[in-house]
């Protein structure tokens, strides 16, 4: 029974950042932004986190730190899609590119190449008072780090932002057709651009869980493709919130999966499981792709003639 | 009646090109304004001045006798200017309603649909204009589409609407439905600019005219019945007399060239999109398919041409069946084909012209031999053949998206009856031409009749339909409905038929 608790309540832990990361891409990729940048802005919210945990001494602070330095990345990103129109995959990979050096770079010149790492204020387990004492469903739900249940309950508001409001409708509809959005007065460029600094700020506090929530510190490449899989999160939840939580959810499985055959020692190689929740979303794609969501303008620059 | 919109003396350059060149526009209050001229006589980038999507080079626009800046289309809504585009700008995935507040200004940050929706049904019904609010656009009729564009913009309480060609998709009857709806507008004091170059059209529904030849004015605020006739009409847009009657004697069929038979068609979303058509094309004769579009003229061409394969029928080119053939093998049983989509099939833009003249044979003699091509002889061929088709390019050497949609028309049409086929294809062989163009391709076609090619011509413009071919088949919902000879055709009985009303019954769509 423990084990099966553990392996839940572990899911969640391990969903929370690509949770977070995908309900920010699912508005760039509405948006008609495809995001591969946000495996860098990721890492780059995990090292400014840490700094900023450092240097102020509180987790929290950090973590502003880590959302207004990764939105900062996110607008260089925005300024070349959006202003200069350059193509969004080449200047996505490069900003993943500068930020795997860059955060390298500052990292050893802050805290040196060797040494320990030093002591940081961290996120910790927040229990719910009351709840998490209910037993099997306390413990799976309601004994995690803050975070946790901030990203679950993104899942509805952002839900609602999307199709409720005016400005889901207007996110929605410059990806699927900018030309026509123009004709009705809508700024194309800025919504693309607020929506490609909206999912920075979600990616910076991804970012930042990853390195004082996961762990305690920052470690050269941290996200290892945390960012790539948010993306295909987005895909395999066919670009809506609550697609994007069961998917993130899937990816947490069969990563928490991969610890508990890492643990059991088992004769199956950790690759295995670890291939899972990739398997499972070329699958999906397969049979998801003719009823796809996926926006008309998905990642052609919008340039008026 | 007043003055109600004014632009002086509007100049805009693309580059060297200049599009408008000291084109001033006047429009009364409460008046259905025509603008008229060939394609690419600049009418479409003045309203785009209009409604602020390009800025102008130099000149000024007065609305309601001030002097406006327009800069974008929010600024144009602002003054009640509203644009209904040529290309609809609706969004297929989202619905109706979520369209028609899409950047509307009076919008809350939690949209209220459903109080939204209470006011657009209101309104399409106060315009006899029936359209379900939640409906995905994706699923609403062309005609539907244009009539909740129209909607659109009477949401933000224009008062001058622009319509961008709005009779180029629409059946005659849906065509009488739209001017209703304008006589409407009018009569509520709104404003109309009304792009078109149909005579009858304009002269159902227009009081005055402007009209635009090659970006300069070339007659303003003409009264429309000061235009005697559509030869006068043609002259003022072309600028010299048009021969508009396409010389034709009358056809001699001779043998079966294209048999299709009992042809059934079911696409992979499993729509049945053909069903039992039955016709047959002969040598010497020209047979025209006219039907509104998407009634499955294009994947019965596809079926044709091998690329699609029919779920079940027969097609036979010159007795031989060609059901199951790749295109490739297609093109060598001699099917010339102009293709609906000249951009996206039957030309290159990026290569030049003798690259896209020799493409179609490159394989063959004497284009090629061994693999290497024989440029020489390409070079040679595609002299004649632009000289021939009088295709106006600098060179054979030049890119064909550098040419004007006619001259690539043109391209294509003089490559396909170069080749010596059996049967000729054409798919809108005139769509988006000027007139010029039009009646030139057209005669190439009927010269290629009567040179013994059995020729198979798919269209949605009446006039052509009525002119050209030699037996018209209409199709409906992927049926044949009727197949009539020439001499029996009217532009009401066609009308009725191309919206499936088999007996002249009267039941109009919504």
């Amino acid at each position: 029974m423990n084990e099966v608790v553990s392996f839940f309540s572990t899911t969640l832990r391990l969903a929370t950042p690509t949770l977070l990361a995908a309900l920010g891409i699912v508005f760039s990729e509405r948006a008609g932004v495809v995001n591969i940048g946000t495996e860098g802005m990721m890492l780059v919210g995990a090292l400014s986190g840490v700094i900023g945990s450092y240097v102020t001494g509180n987790v929290w602070l950090g973590t502003l730190i880590a959302i207004v330095v990764t939105v900062l990345f996110a607008a260089i990103f925005g300024f070349f899609t959006v202003v200069v129109k350059a193509d969004q995959t080449v200047i996505g990979t490069g900003m993943n590119l500068l930020a795997s050096g860059l955060t390298i770079t500052v990292n050893r010149a802050l805290f040196g190449a060797s040494t320990s790492p030093p002591e940081i204020d961290k996120f910790v387990i927040a229990p719910i008072p009351g709840l998490s004492k209910i037993p099997v469903i306390g413990p799976i739900f309601f004994n995690h780090h803050i975070l946790v249940y901030l990203a679950f309950l993104l899942v509805p508001i952002a839900h609602f932002v999307m199709f409720r409001t005016n400005v889901g409708l207007k996110v929605r509809s410059v990806g699927e057709n900018p030309k026509a959005c123009d004709t009705v007065g809508i700024r194309v460029g800025m919504t693309r651009f607020l929506s490609i600094l909206y999912s920075g700020i979600l990616a910076g506090i991804a970012g930042s869980f990853v390195s004082m929530g996961m762990l305690s510190f920052f470690t050269e490449g941290m996200i290892a493709g945390g960012g790539f899989i948010a993306l295909a999160a987005v895909v395999f939840g066919n670009y809506t919130p609550r697609g994007v939580m069961f998917s993130s959810l899937v990816f947490g499985a069969s990563n928490a999966l991969m610890y508990r055959l890492q643990a059991l020692a088992t004769n199956v190689p950790s690759q295995f499981p670890l291939m899972i929740p990739y398997v499972i979303t070329i699958v999906s794609l397969c049979i998801v792709s003719r009823r796809s969501n996926k926006p008309l303008g998905s990642g052609k620059p919008y340039i008026k003639e | 009646m007043t003055t109600i919109l004014e632009m002086r003396n509007i100049t805009k350059r693309f580059g060297p090109v200049v599009a408008n060149d000291d084109v001033s526009f006047s429009v009364k209050k409460g008046e259905v304004h025509a603008l008229l001229g060939e394609n690419g006589a600049g009418k479409s980038t003045l309203m785009n001045i209009l409604f602020g999507l390009y800025e102008q080079t130099s000149g000024e626009i007065l609305y309601k006798g001030k002097t406006v800046n327009i800069r974008s289309p929010r600024d144009a809504i602002h003054l009640g200017i509203g644009m209904v585009h040529q290309h609809f700008m609706l969004i297929p995935a989202h619905s109706a309603i979520e369209n028609v507040v899409l950047g509307y200004e009076g919008n809350s940050a939690v949209l209220d649909l459903k109080s939204a929706a209470k006011r657009f049904t209101e309104m399409a019904e106060r315009y006899h204009m029936n359209i379900d609010p939640w409906e995905l656009v994706g699923n609403l009729s062309v005609g539907q589409q244009q009539r909740l564009e129209i909607l659109k913009a009477l949401y933000r309480d224009v008062e001058t609407l622009i319509l961008d060609e709005p009779t180029a998709v629409l059946t005659p009857q849906e065509v009488d439905g739209l001017f209703e709806v304008i006589r409407q507008l009018v009569a509520e004091g709104k404003t109309v600019v009304f792009i078109s170059h149909k005579l009858p059209e304009i002269r159902a529904i227009c009081d005055r005219c402007t009209i635009l030849r090659r970006g300069k004015v070339a007659a303003a605020g003409l009264p429309i019945s000061d235009i005697k006739d559509l030869n006068e009409l043609a002259r003022l847009m072309v600028g010299r007399e048009v021969e508009l009657v396409t010389e034709k004697t009358p056809s001699e069929p001779g043998e079966v060239v294209l048999n299709v038979e009992n042809l059934n068609y079911t696409n992979d979303k499993g729509i049945h999109v053909l069903k039992d058509v039955n016709f047959d094309v002969r040598a010497g004769e020209i047979v025209g398919i006219c039907g509104v579009d998407g009634n499955g003229q294009s994947e019965l061409i596809k079926c044709l041409t091998g690329l699609l394969h029919a779920t079940s029928g027969k097609i036979e080119l010159m007795g031989n069946d060609i059901t199951a053939c790749t295109p490739k093998q297609v093109l060598k049983q001699g099917i010339g084909h102009i293709p609906e989509d000249r951009h996206a099939m039957g030309m290159v833009g990026q290569m030049n012209l003798r690259e896209n003249i020799s493409m179609v044979d490159s394989r063959d003699e004497p284009y090629s031999s061994h693999g290497f091509m024989h440029w020489r002889w390409i070079d040679d061929h595609s002299r004649n053949l632009i000289d021939k088709f009088s295709v106006k390019t600098p060179s054979i050497m030049e890119k064909a998206i550098n040419l004007s949609g006619g001259n690539q028309q043109k391209l294509v049409v003089g490559r396909e009856l170069s080749r010596k086929a059996n049967l000729l294809i054409a798919v809108h062989p005139s769509r988006g031409l000027d007139i010029g163009a039009t009646k030139y391709i057209q005669s190439q076609i009927v010269e290629a009749r009567d040179r013994g090619v059995a020729v198979l011509m798919v269209s949605t413009e009446l006039d052509e339909i009525l002119e050209i071919p030699d037996r018209v088949l209409v199709i409906y919902s992927g049926r044949i409905l009727a197949c009539l000879d020439q001499c029996d055709c009217t532009r009401s009985g066609l009308g009725l038929l191309m919206a499936g009303i088999e007996d002249g019954e009267e039941d109009r769509p919504a």
